[in-house]
């Protein structure tokens, strides 16, 4: 069962919400609604499912009802009509005190504008929620610490918000709503406010804290480089619909409408597509005990320079290059193993492009993906990269070195 | 213009306010007997410390919450006015401030918050604030001394009447102005009414209604000449008896007490505003 299930989701501002649904759903557009009813869209028929543990990215410009979405999720916008199902549970249908327990336990928000009280010290807001839900002073002052813990702020505890700049502010508001423990973090273009390698900062930080921590996230950006750097999976939104929903590579490589494409377009590739979209499958491995006449067979049948070699499991153990199988076989070697150039570069299925580029420009041979099992998963060559870099989606059925 | 025959508005006023005084005024009598009980008591402790202790704790307040000057300035100021034999009075007046602006507070914070809660008590209290602030003193002392008798009491609640109307609307804007992003915080982590009022609306809130107070101070302190009309004492009194007898002298010493104490307060209630915690 998905962590959050939201059906036909939709959400009309103005007077006459019905008139609009109904407008809406015989297919006029959102301007011919405002028009004739005076009734704003906010969010048209929107669905979609979010796994326990998951980054989900909403990605959208002003206006495309990003933040109204968000907003459902916790009952701050009440949507028109549709369901938001969480743990099994209608957030639509609640009563009044089951939507405050909700807040108070299951769920917290990040702000944009960071929403830090000036009035409280940055221990007292880290605690506001476990106030609100009625902690002991003790209690909730030793749990504050312990969230702040987790975003490197325990030193700053008795400061005032002003004293801090944007990001360990922004720091407290992640703290503050971790201080409650919730599945869910609702985050509202968080990281907008800040400067661009702070913003960065945060981004990867975000990262690190989630692999500790596992909790659903709901994330909303305009920007798409953070979509991709953070969404397990993105959806792109535009007029208060949905425009495509998927992997960041399913983004990258096939945009579903000329505005994503668009969008795509600008997006900095090298740092977006990761070794594990661009890789190929080797066509052949070899074993170390196969010998170097094996070796030198494969390679003249698939017109090779080089082969990666890997033990019966598939484990990653180095590179043999054609001159030196050959030198072996003439040399009457009956193993490959001393011909074997374990210094060849490897790297793992997460990392970026930019990265590999770096490495690709000092080596001749291909380069090994290799997870952290030590399984080799995929093998880079130049012209897969290229073409990842191109977006370009294309089945290589070999390499060349 | 002739179209419609007088309207006896004069009239109908003079039967309403009878009709009150017959219907409520034995309400009014215990109010009146509570009030004054209130603030005789206020005045009578005033009086009761010693003027040097007075001016020492005044002094104090002033130090602790502005500054070294400004205790300085009250020392003198306040010894001027013991000096020229006004204490007493000044005494009387202060109690008579002290005790309307402390019912402005009771009644108009809460009025302020159902202002800025609900459109329609917004929308109720607004004109009725209007006419609080604009109708002349002078036509609403007469019915408070019908429904009060003469005393410090009709003259508390012409002071009310008069200095009440920028608490509630400077509680009303303080709590308008609370930034929406913290209201939804507030909300997001599952605050109840009571929560988001006291730990985020009204602190949020506090230097704008803390200049709302100050106002409320001041206006009362304009009020006390038109109070000793019907029966206050205190510095009021004396300007009201200067001016009847053309001392202009005494009217004067009179009426830079009032200042004195206007310039006290006034900056002791604007430095909470500002102040942190």
């Amino acid at each position: 069962m998905p962590k959050i299930q939201v059906n036909n989701l939709s959400k009309i501002y103005g007077s006459s919400p019905e008139k609009a649904i109904e407008m809406m759903e015989n297919g006029y557009s959102n301007d011919a609604i405002r028009k004739q009813t005076k009734n704003v869209v906010g969010i048209k028929n929107v669905s979609f499912s979010i796994e326990e543990g998951e980054n989900f990215v909403i990605m959208g410009l002003s206006g495309s009802g990003k933040s109204t979405l968000l907003r459902c999720m916790n009952g701050l916008n009440k949507p028109t009509k549709g369901t938001i199902i969480i743990d099994g549970q209608d957030i639509s249908s609640v009563s009044k005190q089951e939507l405050r327990e909700i807040r108070r336990t299951k769920m917290s928000m990040v702000f944009q504008r960071f929403a830090l009280l000036p009035h409280r010290n940055v221990r007292d807001n880290v605690a506001y929620g476990l106030e609100v839900q009625g902690m002991t002073w003790e209690l909730r002052k030793e749990k504050a610490m312990q969230s702040l813990e987790l975003v490197g702020l325990e030193a700053w505890s008795e400061y005032y918000p002003e004293n801090l700049s944007g990001g360990m502010q922004q720091r407290v508001g992640i703290a503050r709503a971790l201080a409650t423990d919730p599945d869910i973090l609702l985050m509202d273009e968080p990281f907008s406010a800040l400067d661009p390698l702070i913003r960065q900062e945060m981004q990867d930080e975000l990262i690190e804290l989630q692999k500790k921590l596992r909790k659903t996230i709901l994330f909303i950006t305009h920007d798409l480089d953070e979509a991709l750097k953070i969404g397990d999976r993105i959806a792109i939104m535009k007029d208060g619909e949905i425009s495509q929903m998927g992997s960041p590579e399913d983004i990258l490589m096939s945009p579903a409408t000329d505005y994503v494409a668009r969008f795509v377009e600008s997006v900095d590739r090298s740092k977006a597509l990761t070794a594990s979209s661009v890789m190929i499958k080797p066509r052949s491995v070899i074993y170390p005990k196969d010998g170097p006449m094996v070796a030198l067979r494969i390679m003249e049948r698939y017109g090779m320079s080089g082969l990666f070699v890997t033990d019966r499991d598939g484990a990653y153990i180095g590179y043999i290059l054609a001159e030196d199988a050959s030198k072996m076989a003439k040399q009457g070697e009956r193993l490959l193993d001393p011909g074997i150039r374990k210094e060849a570069p490897v790297v793992a299925p997460d990392t970026p492009l930019a990265e590999i580029l770096e490495v690709m420009a000092y080596t001749r041979i291909p380069i090994a993906v290799v997870d952290e099992q030590q399984k080799l998963k995929g093998v880079l060559v130049r012209g897969s990269v290229i073409a990842g870099l191109a977006g370009e989606r294309r089945e290589h059925d070999g390499f060349t070195a | 213009m002739d179209l419609l025959p007088r309207i006896p508005i004069n009239r109908w006023t003079d039967i309403g306010i009878e009709y009150l005084q017959i219907k409520w005024g034995g309400g009014f009598d215990s109010l009146s007997e509570f009030l004054k009980g209130f603030i005789i008591s206020l005045q009578d402790l005033l009086i009761f410390i010693p003027p040097a202790l007075m001016i020492l704790i005044l002094a104090l307040l002033a130090w602790r919450f502005i500054n070294k000057k400004a205790a300085l300035f009250g020392i003198i100021g306040l010894y001027l006015i013991y000096n020229v034999g006004l204490w007493g009075a000044t005494m009387q007046t202060l109690a008579m401030v002290i005790s309307s602006v402390v019912l402005c507070i009771i009644l108009g914070i809460p009025l302020g918050i159902l202002a800025a809660k609900s459109d329609t008590a917004h929308q109720i209290i607004t004109p009725i604030l209007d006419f609080m602030q604009t109708l002349p003193a002078f036509v609403y002392l007469l019915p408070a001394v019908t429904f009060f008798g003469l005393g410090v009491v009709p003259a508390a609640i012409a002071t009310l009447i008069f200095a009440m109307p920028p608490v509630i609307r400077l509680t009303d804007l303080g709590i308008k102005q609370v930034p929406e992003e913290l209201v939804e915080l507030g909300h997001s982590f599952g605050s109840t009414f009571h929560q988001m009022l006291f730990k985020i609306e009204l602190p949020l809130a506090r230097p704008t209604i803390m200049a709302g107070i100050n106002q409320c101070i001041m206006l009362s302190l304009s009020m006390v000449v038109i109070s000793a009309m019907i029966g206050a004492k205190g510095l009021g009194g004396e300007v009201w008896r200067a001016i009847q007898r053309m001392e202009i002298g005494n009217g004067f010493e009179a009426g830079l007490a009032i200042v004195v104490i206007a310039i006290l307060l006034d900056r002791i209630t604007q430095s909470f505003g500002k102040n942190e915690d």
